[in-house]
């Protein structure tokens, strides 16, 4: 949903990060607003994953350059967990398991700490119990699923429709889905998609992180960018995504080592 | 600097008039004799014995210590009621200082066929076969087992125990006798006279066919010093099932000593969780032996530590017959400048074929200064075996962390809950859920910052 006239949610100006003392993104520039779907697409070693683990706060990655605003506040004056109660969050390419805590316990943790964030009023384990109900069914999820430990021999498909739950138990201001779709068969993308679109609102930004173009049949963007090299190289709408399909991203990281 | 009391290398030889069965030549006081004997005999344990070589008692030993509490005032009804357990309403003995509270004790709600007295009640039998007073099954089932599995001649501490033997619990369950719920032996320390010791004793037998659980618990009312020497014995019968837990939470002045000796019989079950959260010493020594064809045996352990603590673990499962099967976890979680060590021992005789064993040891350490000594030490003399052993040491999962992070979670909360999870995995384990509630609440409140 594009609207000239929606607040700017996110601002990145010539990002620049390194792991290890490695530089993965070298000059990165996005904006994003509410209420749009961005996918950011690119060949393996782009630094796309390295970019989400940047922007949700992941310690291993050292910001080295440039700067990120969210909701015209410097995003890196916050640690990880006030990023995510701000209205950040990150669905995970690899979903970490932790046995020994209730998806529901950890998921009521999760929402209470946010409510006292935004003033509200927390949720006792049975409040909680009628809202994650609830929501589980967004995404499809048998309710024997909140008993489990989180993620905890969770099959591929589980475990990304569990990042949807999450996000919709938190109700983000931006969204940033790693590679959500990869390993789904489709009907795991069908159903994982489905919770997205049905999370997509007004003051919701959502930025998608794909290897595939398949995943932009379920989820449509208005924006699409293709990364290579640790920057943007190339941004357009839904047909940028279609051409790459057809050319391959050669046409365009071959393109900018042509020029 | 000269405390009033008896040094410690005297504790069990120096004669007193309180010393039980002295003298008439009958069968306890044989016992008592011929461990006042090996207490003499066998020195204090030191750094340079194998088994000692992280536990250093010397601080212990070198004190001297009162060995008759001060009669004191009962603890309230308002202290007691938070400590006792709903499961073991009408089934449980409370002992303060070492001595039997009759007043404070329960039970009423005991099923039939399920004996529960006061050692001190058996040993006044005399049972010498005239027991008029008491039980003739149970005196006979203590005459058969009591002192029988321990091996006070080898064992400094059970020869003291034993040297001083007095009072304790005795649970007898007859054959095919189910107990629902749970067991509860219960020794409060008040520490007053300080620095006391204080030598407490379990028998458990389970009969033939026989399912029961029982909880023994160590806790201090006060903040005193306590020196405890514990010895319990479990026999399991033939097809029988006991659940044993054993939790030590002594204040942080005292040194806890506890020895368990279990002997399973064929097809016998033995399940054991045993939790250490205080004291600032504490040495168990859990020794179980698998004595009939098909016994299995679960011993699990957490010890849970931080500041100055140091707690010590050894194990030791004997597998004695063939197609036994013994399955132990044992967690440590250290913070501050504590020190865990488990040594795991498994002995499978020539005659053990087809054993079945697994052992896992793992400790999550919060603090740099926090150490874990894990040792799993196999010995298997029988050529068809299973036996499968890991042990891994290592700090909070970076991982796991940044992704309670991302949801929200403040750093603390996240350190509590992932602290809590490890050791939730052996307290969940305890077949009593208001202990599990307890210790889960317990762990909340102490882990992380």
């Amino acid at each position: 949903m594009i609207d000239p006239n929606a607040a700017t949610l996110l601002e990145v100006r010539d990002l620049h990060a390194t792991v290890n003392g490695v530089p993965i993104l070298k000059g990165l520039n996005l904006t994003v607003r509410a209420g749009e779907v961005h996918a950011i697409m690119g060949p393996n070693g782009s630094g796309k994953s390295t970019f989400s683990k940047v922007l949700a706060g992941h310690p291993a990655y050292e910001v080295t350059g440039g700067e990120v605003l969210f909701e015209g506040r410097n995003l890196f004056e916050l640690e990880a967990d006030a990023r995510a109660r701000a209205g950040v969050f990150l669905a995970f390419q690899y979903p970490v398991e932790i046995p020994g805590v209730t998806n529901s316990a950890f998921l009521r943790l999760a929402y209470n700490a946010k409510a006292i964030a935004d003033g509200r009023e927390e949720l006792d384990p049975l409040e909680f119990d009628d809202l994650v109900r609830e929501k589980a069914k967004l995404v499809e999820m048998d309710p024997s699923f909140l008993d489990r430990s989180v993620n905890d021999g969770f099959s591929g498909g589980e475990k990304k429709r569990n990042e949807i739950l999450q996000m919709a138990i938190l109700e983000p201001k931006l969204a940033i889905l790693d590679e959500t779709d990869s390993g789904l068969d489709i009907d795991a993308l069908r159903i994982v998609a489905g919770g997205v679109n049905a999370l997509a609102a007004p003051g919701r930004a959502i930025v998608m992180i794909t290897h595939y173009q398949r995943l932009l049949n379920y989820i449509v963007p208005d924006h699409v960018h293709v990364m290579a090299d640790g920057r943007i190289l190339k941004s357009g709408d839904r047909s940028l995504a279609l051409e790459l399909e057809e050319r391959g991203y050669d046409w365009v990281t071959g393109a900018r080592q042509a020029a | 600097m000269s405390a009033p009391g008896i040094p410690f290398p005297s504790l069990a030889t120096v004669a007193l008039p309180e010393v039980p069965a002295a003298g008439s030549g009958d069968w306890p006081a044989r016992i008592v004799e011929s461990a006042r004997a090996a207490a003499g005999r066998l020195p204090v344990p030191t750094p340079r014995d194998e088994d000692w070589r992280f536990t250093d008692v010397a601080q212990l030993a070198k004190q001297s210590y009162l060995v008759e509490a001060v009669p004191s005032d009962l603890p309230s009804a308002e202290v007691l009621r938070p400590l006792l357990l709903d499961e073991a309403d009408g089934a449980r003995l409370v002992f303060i200082d070492g001595r039997f509270a009759p007043a404070l004790s329960d039970t009423g709600a005991l099923a039939a066929g399920v004996r529960l007295v006061a050692l001190s009640d058996v040993l006044s039998w005399g049972l010498g076969g005239s027991t008029a007073d008491g039980d003739a099954g149970t005196a006979a089932e203590v005459r058969a087992h009591l002192a029988r599995h321990v091996g006070f001649e080898a064992d400094f501490f059970s020869a003291l125990n034993t040297a001083r033997l007095g009072d304790g619990a005795v649970l007898v369950a007859d054959r095919d006798v189910q107990v629902a719920g749970a067991v509860h032996l219960l020794f409060l320390s008040t520490g007053r006279p300080a620095p006391l010791a204080i030598q407490p004793r379990v028998l458990v037998v389970a009969g033939a066919g026989s399912e029961l659980t029982v909880v023994e618990e160590y806790a201090a009312l006060g903040e005193s010093m306590v020196f405890t020497n514990a010895v319990a014995e479990c026999v399991v019968g033939p097809n029988a099932s006991l659940h044993h837990v054993r939790l030590q939470r002594e204040n942080r002045a005292s040194f806890h000593v506890g020895r368990c000796a279990v002997s399973i019989a064929r097809d016998g079950r033995y399940r054991s969780v045993s939790v250490n959260i205080g004291a600032r010493l504490s040495r168990l020594d859990l020794n179980v032996t698998l004595n009939g064809q098909g016994a299995q045996a679960h011993l699990d352990g957490l010890a849970l530590l931080d500041a100055r603590q140091h707690s010590d673990s050894h194990t030791l499962l004997d597998h004695a017959t063939p197609d036994g099967s013994s399955r132990q976890l044992h967690k440590c979680v250290c913070d501050g400048g504590s020190h865990a060590v488990f040594n795991g021992r498994i002995l499978v005789r020539p005659d053990a074929q087809r054993t079945d064993s697994a052992q896992q040891s793992r400790g999550l350490l919060l603090s740099p200064k926090a150490q874990v000594n894990a040792k799993p030490q196999l010995e298997i003399f029988a050529d068809d075996v299973k036996a499968a052993h890991g042990a891994t040491v290592g700090q909070l999962d970076g991982d796991e962390l940044f992704y309670l992070a991302s949801r929200g979670l403040p750093a603390a909360q996240a350190r509590k809950l992932l602290t809590y999870a490890f050791a939730a995995e052996v307290i969940e384990r305890i077949p009593v859920r208001s202990l599990v509630a307890r210790l889960a609440a317990q762990v909340m409140a102490r882990s992380g910052l």
